[in-house]
């Protein structure tokens, strides 16, 4: 079995460090651009035209899109059949070392500090950080890194709602979300709203944040249901009144994304994550033949992640059924 | 910009800005800078109005415009910079520190992000005749880092680190800016806030009260959280 270097895990994970600074994902361009169109608020129309133009610069002069470079976090989904040079433990300090160097080379903002002492490695590394998180891939031998910056102070909530609530409190607490962090801009939209939605609230959480950083505009839940809501919802925050910056308008939600876990019976737990203007994430594909392929589509849920089955059926069993 | 249908007045200011500079600016104007500017947040504010210890330098020769702001910056092996964007951060947590800092700077501009509130521009900028320009998006940080000519200096980079520390820029064309504060104390974000208020019941209606209510939880969609 051939396996994937630590040399073109390094050399992918610091692309992808470097692009996600500094290249806004296309899909997320063309919502924006088309947002802009549509916006009738003058100073909110102002905000996004503005943006755009950032993005052409940051991408011209190779300088991040914004300064607020967030913190860096990767998503890795592992294929089955992959093999790495030194394992797992290899990878992630591979990892590690990719955000020290992008953070001096870009240059990304050391933004993580220990948060009581307030001490800063200046390098985006330190304890449980950056955050690396796994998932796996039935018959693939390939791995993809995807790194994700989010900024992280506002945009975000929890609360624990109830089946009593139903869709009407989804919708409050979704509206409530948008308009706390909305006024002022604080949640920096025009922002992709990620929602977790299920599990348990820690689950809640990490689906919500995944929700938001791993899919792209345009992307729906492949459960009708659920896709119907999230078109709703960006609806929804769209009809507030408000636009970019809290300014009066109605570019506030570029699109929904809502995953789900099943969860206690008595309970609704959800979630709500802004991505904001700045959606910087960015994947490398590795192959096990040395290649890498990189792209702005992290393509993180796949019908694996999502299963509703116990077990799942190999290519082999797949291939026999449908012969 | 180029083909903007937004259409808002635009200026240019020079730095060192004085009172007369300010007078007639009205909120939503769009700001483009050049001259000195320097960066300051909690860290400075804490050693030298907190800790009372003296400031680098005369604080009104390095610049009479804050920016709150981290830079995206690294320092190069030769002690030289490079700052490739900048971008603000949440200007309201630093609102106790502001009337002593136009007292002991002379500051007359606040760079930021979100602006502060309307009694806070009448009862601290007012009287120091000072304005609140807000950055744009909050995101541009590549136009605004294009517009940065060079750095002049770096103050207590050992001290309180890259994102805390004193940055002189020199800058050229800086912006898009927006005047959020003017002379009068007048607020475009709240401005903004007072007529979206009056329509954001409507997004609710029908919706069923939530199932459990929470401490601390209010109702009043008019109230902001800063």
């Amino acid at each position: 079995m051939s396996v994937i270097t630590i040399a073109a895990l390094d050399e992918a994970a610091f692309q992808i460090m470097c692009k996600a600074g500094i290249e806004i994902p296309e899909d997320y361009r063309q919502g924006i651009e088309a947002m802009s169109g549509e916006e009738t608020g003058p100073l909110s129309c102002f905000v996004l035209e503005s943006m755009l133009d950032n993005w052409t610069v940051a991408n011209n002069d190779r300088r991040p899109m914004c300064a607020d470079t967030g913190v860096p976090r990767y998503y890795v989904k592992v294929g089955n059949e992959a093999g790495i040079e030194g394992g797992f433990i290899a990878l992630e300090a591979a990892l590690r070392g990719a955000t020290a160097r992008a953070t001096q080379e870009v240059p990304l903002r050391p933004n993580r500090v220990h948060p009581l002492s307030r001490h800063d490695n200046n390098n985006n590394v330190g304890i449980n950080a950056p955050e690396i998180e796994w998932s796996f891939e039935p018959d693939a031998d390939w791995i993809d890194i995807t790194t994700v910056h989010k900024g992280g102070l506002f945009g975000t909530d929890y609360r624990m709602l109830f089946p009593g609530d139903g869709v009407d409190g989804i919708k409050r607490f979704f509206l409530d979300t948008m308009v706390a962090f909305g006024k002022r801009g604080l949640a920096c939209q025009p922002a992709i709203v990620g929602i977790g939605l299920g599990g348990s609230k820690d689950t809640t959480m990490v689906l919500g944040k995944q929700a938001a950083c791993l899919r792209t505009v345009g992307d729906r839940n492949p459960d009708l249901e659920i896709a119907a809501l999230e078109l709703a919802l960006t609806e929804l925050g769209n009809s507030i009144g408000m636009g970019a910056m809290g300014f009066a308008g109605r570019s506030m939600v570029v699109d929904t994304h809502i995953e789900v876990g099943y969860t206690h019976t008595g309970g609704m737990p959800m979630s709500v994550h802004c991505f904001c203007l700045s959606s910087r994430r960015a994947t490398a594909r590795l192959f096990s033949d040395g290649g890498i392929a990189y792209r702005t589509d992290p393509q993180w849920f796949t019908p694996y992640m999502r299963r509703n089955s116990i077990g799942w059926p190999t290519a082999k069993q797949i291939s026999t059924q449908s012969g | 910009m180029a083909n903007s249908k937004a259409n808002l007045n635009t200026i240019r200011l020079k730095t060192p800005i004085t009172r007369t500079d300010l007078e007639g600016i009205e909120v939503g104007t769009v700001v483009y800078l050049d001259g000195l500017i320097m960066t300051g947040r909690e860290g400075v504010y804490q050693r030298i109005l907190g800790d009372g210890m003296a400031p680098p330098d005369d604080l009104s020769r390095i610049a009479n415009v804050n920016f709150h702001c981290s830079p995206a910056a690294s320092v190069n092996d030769d002690g030289s910079f490079n700052v490739g964007a900048v971008t603000a951060t949440a200007s309201f947590r630093f609102a106790k520190w502001l009337p002593r800092w136009f007292e002991v700077s002379g500051c007359r501009v606040i760079i930021g992000k979100g602006g502060m509130s309307e009694a806070h521009y009448r009862d601290i900028f007012v009287p120091a005749g000072a304005v609140y320009l807000t950055t744009v998006g909050y995101g541009t940080g590549a136009l605004l880092g294009r517009g940065i000519v060079e750095v002049e200096a770096a103050h207590w980079l050992d001290e309180l680190g890259i994102a805390q520390a004193i940055w002189v820029l020199k800058v050229e064309n800086f912006g898009p800016l927006l005047v959020e504060s003017d002379l009068a104390g007048n607020s475009l974000f709240e401005q903004n806030n007072r007529a979206i208020n009056a329509q954001i019941e409507k997004a609710y209606e029908g919706l069923k009260p939530p199932a459990l209510s929470r401490y601390g939880e209010t109702d009043d969609k008019t109230q902001e959280l800063i």
